[in-house]
């Protein structure tokens, strides 16, 4: 009996695995020729059971864990506990550690910002981009040494405060990473914004309008791009966030490249904030860096931090004792990702590659996608190394064109 | 009066008969407990007419059963709104709410998954986390498993 090939969809899965990435996933796109006609997930590869983990550490302990949640935004977990046990206890932390609370959020999403930006450099087919930007990054995660002894997983934060102060006579060595950041930065933006490769490439593609966005629930950099101005550091403020002058960068378009406009001018503004935060530092005394919590009561709370990929959400309960009785985490991916469905259906192979890459969290699956067989036809099905050169030849094509 | 006092009252006015317990803790927490029946008209009069969002939801096994909170936030106000809902032991099921907003979806498969609670009308109520390598009825967050 002949089997008919011509009518089974040919099914091209991303993922599962990438050391990078949290939030390990398979999606599955079914396609018809080049256009992607649905897509399927497959989650919880890596489920490490966090939230049961915390269940049996102490408060203080459960900081260390939930800062491994994830690699790139290390802090904004602990950051969101710290909310969520500090509603608990009812306490209000001094000056001094809500400015450096905010400075380790913002110099945080700076340098998950450009790591973003790199990779979608990369996608793109601009290996220049890749590595500039990557370049740029590197005098960040200095700072963070600087600041906190470690690269990534800054264990700053404990409930009541910070765990080390940032010693004024620090400011002026972080402000001049800035000021060169500052300069990288305005490179970088104008570059991006005025290519018209990049416009032509990007415009258009993966576009989520502002009814997917609340109907998917979609946070932070995704909402904003498709017109959606929510931001917890706005609107639930925490830490220093009310204390300094800042605004939430939006796009009406909701197309991939107004997620690449909202990333870039987002760090300006955290460049910014840093700033004030170091000016408020020096108005501070040095040391008042923490409120000392003794018990944690009874009771519930729910903590927010804005990520750099949006709402990081923690649910706590405690029965007077030393650990959570119930600890949910919520990551802003969880909710960004089922937009995908959206963002990819209708279009083409190519451009899958770069949906996916504008949430953020995808792009490490599709950096690691698996080699898979058609069961029937036995033929390889493409790569992620495929997905990535026929995303770059799109763009080779389009700058000949141009 | 404060937004929130606001936000409580009108949906106070409109719920009369459903509310069991409610909870103003500050200007941006609020927790108001209903029964499970009234779950999805309270949802529907808060994501579609208050424009509230649905940030996720998380259950619980206590003494009392099961509980589940549905957090949603009025990103005005800065609002983390919860609906609380209590589901006896021995019958754990409670309407979807994927009928209202795809951000449902994937939660509730997770809290069937390891709570065991029915999830009502839900489209697609397969395993989210473990597929294919998790024993059928056995419940990982049940307080028989510890």
């Amino acid at each position: 009996m002949k089997f008919d090939y011509m009518s089974k969809p040919t099914i091209i899965p991303i993922g599962p695995y990438h050391p990078l990435q949290a939030e390990p996933e398979l999606f599955k796109l079914y396609c018809d020729g080049e256009i992607v006609k649905d897509v399927k997930w497959e989650t919880g590869y890596n489920h490490r059971g966090i939230e049961k983990l915390s269940e049996s550490k102490t408060f203080d302990q459960v900081f260390f864990l939930v800062e491994r949640i994830c690699g790139i935004c290390s802090t904004s977990h602990p950051f969101a506990f710290a909310n969520c046990m500090e509603e608990i206890v009812n306490v209000e932390i001094p000056d001094r550690a809500k400015y450096i609370r905010s400075i380790i959020g913002e110099l945080e999403r700076i340098h998950s910002h450009l790591l973003w930006a790199g990779l979608a450099g990369h996608f793109l087919g601009y290996n220049t981009v890749f590595m500039w930007v990557w370049k740029y990054r590197e005098p960040v995660l200095d700072l963070f040494e600087i600041i906190t002894g470690n690269r990534n997983s800054y264990a700053m934060f404990k409930i009541g405060g910070v765990r080390r102060d940032i010693p004024n006579n620090l400011v002026p060595t972080i402000q001049k990473n800035l000021d060169a950041l500052k300069h990288k930065l305005d490179l970088l933006i104008g570059v991006v914004m005025d290519d018209p490769v990049i416009h032509a490439r990007t415009k258009g593609v993966g576009v989520l309008t502002k009814q997917d966005i609340i109907n998917f629930a979609a946070v932070g950099p995704t909402a904003r791009a498709s017109g959606v101005a929510i931001d917890v550091r706005q609107d639930d403020p925490y830490a220093a966030y009310p204390l300094v002058n800042w605004k939430v960068i939006t796009a009406e378009e909701g197309d991939v490249f107004a997620k690449i406009a909202v990333r870039l001018l987002e760090m300006h503004e955290s460049v910014s904030i840093i700033e004030q935060c170091l000016e408020g530092l020096k108005k501070e005394k040095e040391g008042d860096i923490e409120v000392k919590v003794k018990n944690v009561p009874e009771g519930m709370g729910t903590g927010r931090a804005e990520a750099p990929r949006g709402e990081v959400f923690h649910f706590v309960t405690t029965d007077g004792g030393y650990s959570p009785v119930r600890h949910k985490v919520r990551a802003p991916s969880y909710t960004n990702i089922s937009t995908f469905k959206k963002s990819c259906v209708g279009q083409t192979i190519s451009d899958a590659t770069i949906s996916l890459a504008a949430v953020d969290p995808c792009y490490c699956c599709t950096e690691r996608m698996a080699m898979v067989y058609d069961y029937y036809n036995k033929k390889p099905i493409l790569s992620g190394k495929d997905m990535i050169k026929l995303s770059q030849q799109k763009t080779e094509e389009l700058k000949k064109k141009l | 009066m404060s937004e929130t006092e606001k936000i409580i009252d009108n949906i106070k006015n409109k719920f009369t008969q459903d509310i069991l317990n409610t909870e103003v803790k500050s200007k941006r927490r609020a927790t108001i407990t209903i029964p499970g029946s009234a779950l999805t008209k309270m949802a529907d009069f808060l994501y579609s007419d208050m424009n509230f969002r649905f940030i996720t939801a998380s259950a619980l096994e206590s003494g009392k059963g099961f509980e589940i909170y549905y957090h949603f936030s009025n990103d005005k106000t800065g609002l983390v709104f919860n609906i609380h809902v209590v589901l006896p032991k021995n019958k754990p099921e409670i309407e979807s709410l994927t009928c209202l907003f795809e951000a449902a979806s994937w939660i509730e498969r997770e809290m069937h998954e390891i709570l065991g609670i029915n999830f009502l009308n839900h489209p697609n109520l397969e395993k989210l986390i473990s597929e294919g390598n998790w024993a059928e009825g056995v419940y990982p967050y049940r307080k028989e498993q510890q």
